[in-house]
């Protein structure tokens, strides 16, 4: 039996210079926090719902300084996808 | 502000069975040299042949945990780096970033050939590429400790891999562990968010340990699991080296067995000079405790479970004269200016909830200032590159609930008259 395929949305902080561009395309997951810097779940990932996948993508898309990734990942596995610590 | 005489506290012991282990042997002031490292130990035990290095093995029994500060299983770090095909890297950390801590200072100064054995026997059982020496750790005088133990090591050709010491800079984040990764890779020294344990040192995975721990290394490859596993507790055992000042008696780098009480280490340093207000646990990412908590057990489980933080041993007896509020909001201040500035959340949010600790402590807070407080915490937990912002907010709100009634009185406008301050924020306080 294989795993669901679903996709994840992360934001590297690092990278991210708080231009906001992602919480306007997707204010469903992102908003903003005091000093402008994305929130997605209440910290820097979420899991994308399928109906919303379509916007994220432009999200990603539209960073400008590729801090944006929406990577698929099977339900339930680690996110090793994005090499994190 | 005080200079602290935090030199090694050794106790006179004959018996390796029994405690010091990492100090053993050590004179305050002096560096253990070759020669007397091999006299006490012997030599360090070297494997031969294709098949696996007996240590990796002894490590899973051995119960060795981490011991900068999170405390890990040392074998589960180990096995992280055998899953390429590449050989890894080993890097001993030896920058000891928090201020207030002085261990690893003391265990490079007196005795870095545990240190350095450890490195090489993990470089061997590994088959490392290459195996790095990152200090800082107290600057000129640690680092001429170890490029001296490191001569006489090359004169007397004991490391297959030459050990390499890389300069770290001085400041709280150099010994986190992907800051650590950039700056022996040439670059600037905060973190890169990536999983050193895959891709670190010149792209290979990386084991980066704490000096301590590898000293702990050396002694295990010689003396056994049975010996190692004689002292502590059965989950957490072994020694482990705790700096204790304040209100003590003496204050220094004192051994510990993993597994005593709080109270126990307070009497082994000397004992209480004065009443105290409280016990900062662990570091300046770690927790205050009250007075009352001294039969806090010194291992990681029974901390986590109490709320507080074993950290990297650090334990400060607060005078009862000083406020713990004023002594929270400088090291706030501190943590926000340590920030590597990447991070918008950290850049921005720390130095926020920094100021507002200030007004609470000058007893000019507003109506919203612990509302904004709580905002603010709220908004940088889990949003940094790093464990920076996150260790930052679980020291303050520990301070906010052990000085509670300190905050109650602080709010209404009447603070405590700030006294002499001291956890350090500067590293000349701790002359080792």
């Amino acid at each position: 039996m294989s795993g669901r395929q679903t996709h994840r949305l992360r934001v590297d902080i690092i990278r991210c210079d708080g231009h906001g561009h992602c919480a306007e395309l997707l204010p469903e997951l992102i908003t903003l926090d005091d000093w402008g810097y994305p929130v997605v779940n209440g910290g820097l990932s979420a899991d994308v719902p399928p109906e919303l996948v379509r916007l994220a993508k432009r999200a990603e898309a539209v960073c400008p300084v590729l801090a944006l990734s929406l990577r698929k990942v099977d339900a339930n596995a680690d996110d090793r996808a994005s090499a994190r610590r | 502000m005080t200079v602290l005489p935090l030199d090694v506290a050794t106790p006179e012991t004959t018996a390796l069975a029994t405690l010091p282990r990492l100090l053993a042997g050590v004179t305050p002031g002096q560096r253990v040299t070759l020669h007397q490292h091999l006299d006490r130990h012997g030599p360090m035990p070297t494997h031969r042949g294709r098949r696996a290095h007996p240590l990796l093995g002894q490590l899973a029994s051995s119960g060795l945990r981490g011991r900068g500060g999170a405390g890990f299983p040392t074998t589960t770090k180990w096995d992280a780096v055998t899953n390429s095909a590449l050989r890894p890297v080993v890097v001993a950390n030896g920058a000891e970033g928090e201020p207030a801590s002085a261990k690893d200072r003391c265990l490079l100064r007196h005795n870095p050939h545990l240190v350095l054995d450890g490195a090489q026997i993990a470089g061997h059982a590994l088959r490392a590429r290459r195996v790095v020496i990152w200090v800082h750790a107290g600057g000129a005088p640690t680092i001429a400790a170890v490029e001296a133990a490191l001569s006489e090591r090359a004169a007397a050709g004991i490391d297959r891999l030459p050990i390499e010491l890389v300069v770290a800079p001085e400041h709280f984040l150099s010994g986190e562990k992907t800051a650590l990764v950039r700056g022996i890779n040439g670059g600037p020294a905060i973190p890169s968010g990536v999983r050193v344990s895959e891709r670190g040192v010149d792209a290979r995975p990386t084991l980066v340990q704490n000096v301590e721990t590898l000293a702990h290394v050396a002694l295990l490859a010689r003396y056994g699991i049975p010996w190692f596993r004689s002292v502590g507790t059965t989950a957490e055992p072994g020694t482990m080296l705790a700096t204790v000042f304040g209100a003590v008696g003496a204050p220094g780098v004192h051994e510990i067995e993993l597994g005593v009480r709080l109270g126990d280490v307070i009497r082994q340093a000397g004992g209480l000079t004065q009443d105290v207000a409280a016990y900062l646990l662990g570091g300046y990412h770690g927790t205050w405790v009250s007075p009352n908590a001294v039969d806090l057990a010194m291992t990681h489980g029974d901390m986590r479970g109490a709320g507080a933080a074993l950290g990297a041993g650090l334990v400060v007896a607060l005078p009862a004269g000083t406020c713990g509020l004023h002594e929270t909001a400088r090291v706030m201040t501190y943590l926000a200016e340590a920030s590597a500035q990447q991070c918008g959340p950290c850049m921005f949010g720390l130095p926020a909830i920094a100021g507002a600790v200030d007004e609470l402590a000058a007893g000019v807070a507003s109506a919203d200032t612990v509302a904004r407080l709580e905002r603010w915490t709220a908004q940088v937990t889990r949003r940094g590159g790093c464990g920076h912002p996150d260790g930052a907010v679980r020291f303050l709100h520990s301070a906010l609930a052990t000085f509670k009634d300190d905050v109650a009185m602080h709010q209404a406008g009447r603070p405590c008259r700030p006294a002499t301050p001291v956890l350090p924020t500067r590293r000349e306080v701790l002359p080792l």
